[in-house]
């Protein structure tokens, strides 16, 4: 989607991530955090919940034991500093799981998954020092969480991968652009109506990643309808509509000059995107909130046909961010596949359902135009979505 | 209080009972007037309910999280110095119509506002919108209100009347001889960044805001207002709400929206006089033009739908992290509980912000807002799905503002610009209207303006 008023929030995606480096150090395990049961619950007789109340001074766990298997820890900062509670392996160093961000009187639950073993349990009030630490045994249960002694390594080749593909798809976004801008300039309006959607596939694909830099997306795809009063237009919507002006009421042509100047930022902006792209690293969650992220893209923008409202193009970005989506997936999957592989196997099936769909609106090498698409086929397009958006959005908790 | 908030409850009546007395049932009663009122006063339901029992009456929806309200009618003042239902502890259902007024009469207009003054200051207090009610009066003609509240208590039911822009102006024209008194606060809200009005959802020349603790009562209200218009005004456009999510009495829990985060914690409350004067009311001498409007207020209504299923499939911490509060508690995410003061400036992991720059409580925050505050009354709506199978719902936000130009308006425009929750939100209705101080008895809504 491209409102400059949602671009905060899909920069989002990223950016808090951001700060977890220690969590690519090594998730053997798997943790997240989850506040399904609710703060109030009462002391529990199962001996995988276990709460702690996380002081200034103390961390008191209710066990320093406990059966292996899916473990709960409800964190309470009891304290009057912002705390943080890790679960540690037995050398004290990697981090298995942990919850941040703990402010006074909040209370947080740590999930994750243990196999038998020795740990620390640790609170750090104040995110100072090496924390209140305590031992903390994982007793074998036979209800196992798997380890995967390669995790390390395909967390490593996920994120490598991952990269490699946004310096790709930016790379043929720079030159598509640049040959999309010049036909415009020139005014070879068939060849850049043309060339408008098969550029934009390169941005679509990695449009969370995009999004993520919040001074370049509203210039660059911000949609008529989310200007504000005053606010001036530019990027790939505003040619878009002055090469479909169809649906324009008393439409006035840009001028020669006016096309260069459009065509000239469009440029430059994404000359800018992509010397930024360079050097980008990511995280398992950034991976997999993006691969979502751009599932939501496709539901709230794509699907209601919003996206492309001039050119009429929007199955391409759905085609697109469907692409991106399944790239990070698809990238994930060693990791998935030792953690979740119902998940795994669920996924791989609803990408599947959905591109089946999408394949029957395909015309010559592209789309049919969205005005061509049924009622009922965008219904079943809009089902797919969701079928696959919801398994997709457990994604993140499985894999980091 | 200016306003009677309190809600005027029947006492235990010792003057000999009306005829029938001690029939439960309505329709035992015999041919008469019908009150809805006296037949629970005569049938003896509730009657012993106190005003503070009754404020913390919240309904049986809730009787889940809160003591279960003792049972009995619920009937608040119609008239007053300031009209009801803007302090008055919010009920649970709402029934919010706008109408575009059909006569070009004067006249008529004024009738109209009298017809409804009368109508609406019976139905409030349990009675039928007419003088002979819905099943008496000539055998040969129509009753005079449509029968569906027949049984039901007041439910709390307020009627709360307002007037738009487009009453005094036209595209330039002035309709009613009122232009020259329209406030200059009083015109269209502009267009918000990510806005996508549906005018069909949009604007009116007057509003009626029906809110019950019964939803059956409020649509009762709307329906027979909207046929004594018929032929002076119709109506543009209604919404249904159905789960208050503003608290704005101190009495009250705070409500969820469809986030499922508490609403409204900061709202203010009827309790805050001195707030809800400062903030709320339009004070005497504010516009020169429209002293017609002092002890008034101004109404803003934003019909906001939420992409639910979007919203479902974020992370509890991306949840949290856009709210800047705790689902659980309502907590800031810089500690405490609900009503803690949230710390904008505390620092959390990587030296981010524990309470993000994009956060909801934020942005929206009176002391990020050169201490402005709303007196909200939204609720939640979903009209069934949409072609694609999702939710059309949201929340039909409401705010009684005592300038919308300091209240509203700047706000709204950094909200839609920043506001991390924006992602899953598009406004698709919008409307101000100006509220006229209460009427006194013998008076009609509004009188002042056309005096």
């Amino acid at each position: 989607m491209s409102a400059t008023t949602r671009r905060p929030a899909a920069a989002r995606r990223l950016a808090p991530l951001v700060t977890v480096g220690a969590l690519l150090a090594l998730p053997v395990l798997s943790g997240c955090t989850d506040n399904t049961r609710s703060a109030n619950d009462g002391p529990s007789a199962d001996p995988r919940a276990l709460t702690v109340s996380a002081s200034d001074t103390d961390c008191a766990v209710s066990g320093t034991q406990a059966p292996s298997g899916k473990l709960t820890f409800t964190v309470t900062n009891s304290g009057s500093k912002i705390n943080e509670f890790y679960l540690l392996a037995g050398d004290g160093l990697r981090i298995v799981g942990e919850v941040e961000n703990i402010g006074p009187g909040i209370t947080r639950d740590l999930v994750l998954t243990a196999p038998a073993g020795s740990y620390f349990t640790a609170c750090k009030p104040g995110m100072v020092g090496d924390g209140i630490r305590a031992p903390f045994t994982v007793a074998e249960s036979g209800q196992a969480g798997a380890t995967d002694a390669n995790d390390g390594e395909l967390v490593a080749a996920a994120n490598a991968n991952y990269a490699s593909y946004v310096r790709d798809q930016t790379d043929q976004l720079l030159s598509k652009t640049e040959e999309f801008a010049a036909a415009y300039e020139a005014g070879d309006d068939a060849k850049a109506r043309a060339l408008y959607p098969v550029a934009r596939t390169h941005w679509e694909r990695i449009e969370t990643v995009a999004e993520s830099f919040g001074d370049l997306d509203p210039k660059m795809d911000l949609r008529e309808a989310d200007l504000e009063q005053g606010q001036r237009w530019t990027g790939w919507h505003r040619i878009e509509k002055d090469l479909w002006p169809q649906r324009a009421k008393g439409y006035k042509a840009l001028s020669a000059a006016q096309r260069a100047t459009f065509a000239d930022d469009l440029v430059k902006n994404t000359k800018t995107l992509h010397a930024r792209t360079r050097d980008m690293t990511f995280t398992v969650d950034q991976i997999a909130n993006g691969s979502r992220g751009l599932l939501d893209e496709v539901a709230t923008g794509k699907v209601t046909g919003e996206e492309e409202y001039w050119s009429r193009t929007d199955l391409y970005d759905f085609q697109a961010n469907v692409d991106g989506a399944r790239i990070g997936f698809e990238g994930l999957r060693p990791i998935l596949a030792s953690r979740d592989k119902a998940l795994d196997t669920q996924l791989d099936a609803r990408f599947s359902d959905l591109q089946t769909l999408l394949d029957q609106q395909k015309s010559g090498d592209g789309f049919k135009s969205y005005d061509a698409v049924s009622k009922s086929d965008i219904k079943a397009l809009s089902d797919a979505v969701n079928a696959l958006a919801e398994p997709l959005s457990k994604l993140t908790a499985a894999v980091s | 209080m200016p306003e009677q908030s309190e809600p005027k409850v029947p006492a235990a009546d010792p003057t000999p009972a009306p005829e029938g007395a001690g029939a439960v049932e309505p329709d035992a009663r015999p041919r008469g007037r019908f009150s809805r009122r006296r037949a629970l006063g005569a049938a003896g339901v509730g009657v012993a309910g106190t005003a503070v029992g009754l404020a913390g009456g919240i309904g049986v929806a809730r009787a889940s999280v809160e003591p279960p309200a003792p049972a009995g009618p619920k009937i608040y003042p119609f008239y007053g110095d300031h009209q009801a239902g803007i302090t008055t502890p919010a009920q649970d259902r709402l029934h919010f119509a706008a109408f575009d007024v059909t006569t070009t009469d004067r006249a008529e207009l004024v009738s109209l506002l009298q017809d409804w003054t009368t109508a609406a200051a019976r139905m409030t207090q349990g009675e039928g919108a007419g003088e002979y009610g819905p099943t008496s009066g000539p055998y040969d003609a129509p009753p005079d209100d449509t029968g569906e509240a027949i049984g039901l208590p007041a439910s709390g039911l307020t009627l709360t009347f307002g007037f738009g822009p487009s009453l005094f102006r036209e595209s330039g024209r002035d309709r009613f001889g009122l232009a020259a008194r329209q406030p200059a606060a009083l015109k269209r809200l502009p267009l918000f960044p990510g806005d996508n009005l549906d005018e069909s959802r949009s604007d009116g020349d007057l509003c009626v805001q029906a809110c019950a603790d019964d939803p059956q009562v409020a649509v009762h209200a709307i329906r027979n207002l909207a046929r004594i218009a018929f032929g002076r005004a119709a109506i543009r456009w209604s919404q249904l709400g159905f789960g208050r999510t503003s608290s704005t009495s101190t009495s009250q829990a705070t409500a969820r929206n469809l986030f499922g985060f508490k609403d409204g914690t900061m709202n203010l409350k009827a309790e805050d006089p001195a707030g809800v004067d400062a903030h709320v009311w339009v004070p005497s001498g504010a516009d020169p033009r429209a002293a017609w409007l002092s002890g008034g207020s101004y109404l803003v209504t934003r019909r906001i739908n939420m992409t639910i299923e979007t919203w479902d499939r974020q992370a509890l911490s991306e949840q949290e992290r856009v709210v800047g509060r705790t689902k659980a508690e309502g907590a800031p995410l810089s500690g405490g509980g609900e009503f803690s003061q949230p710390d904008f400036t505390m620092a959390g992991r990587g030296n981010e912000p524990i309470i993000a720059t994009d956060a909801h409580v934020r942005l929206a925050h009176p002391d990020n807002n050169h201490g402005v505050q709303l007196l909200r009354r939204g609720y939640n709506f979903v009209d069934g799905s949409t072609g694609l199978g999702r939710l059309d719902a949201g929340l039909f936000f409401m705010a009684y503002v005592t300038d919308p130009r300091t209240h509203y308006i700047p706000l709204q425009t950094k909200l839609s610009r920043t506001d991390g929750l924006q992602e899953y939100l598009q406004h698709t209705g919008s409307a101000l209207f100006a509220v006229p101080p209460g009427a006194k008895s013998g008076e009609h809504i509004g009188q002042a303006l056309f005096a």
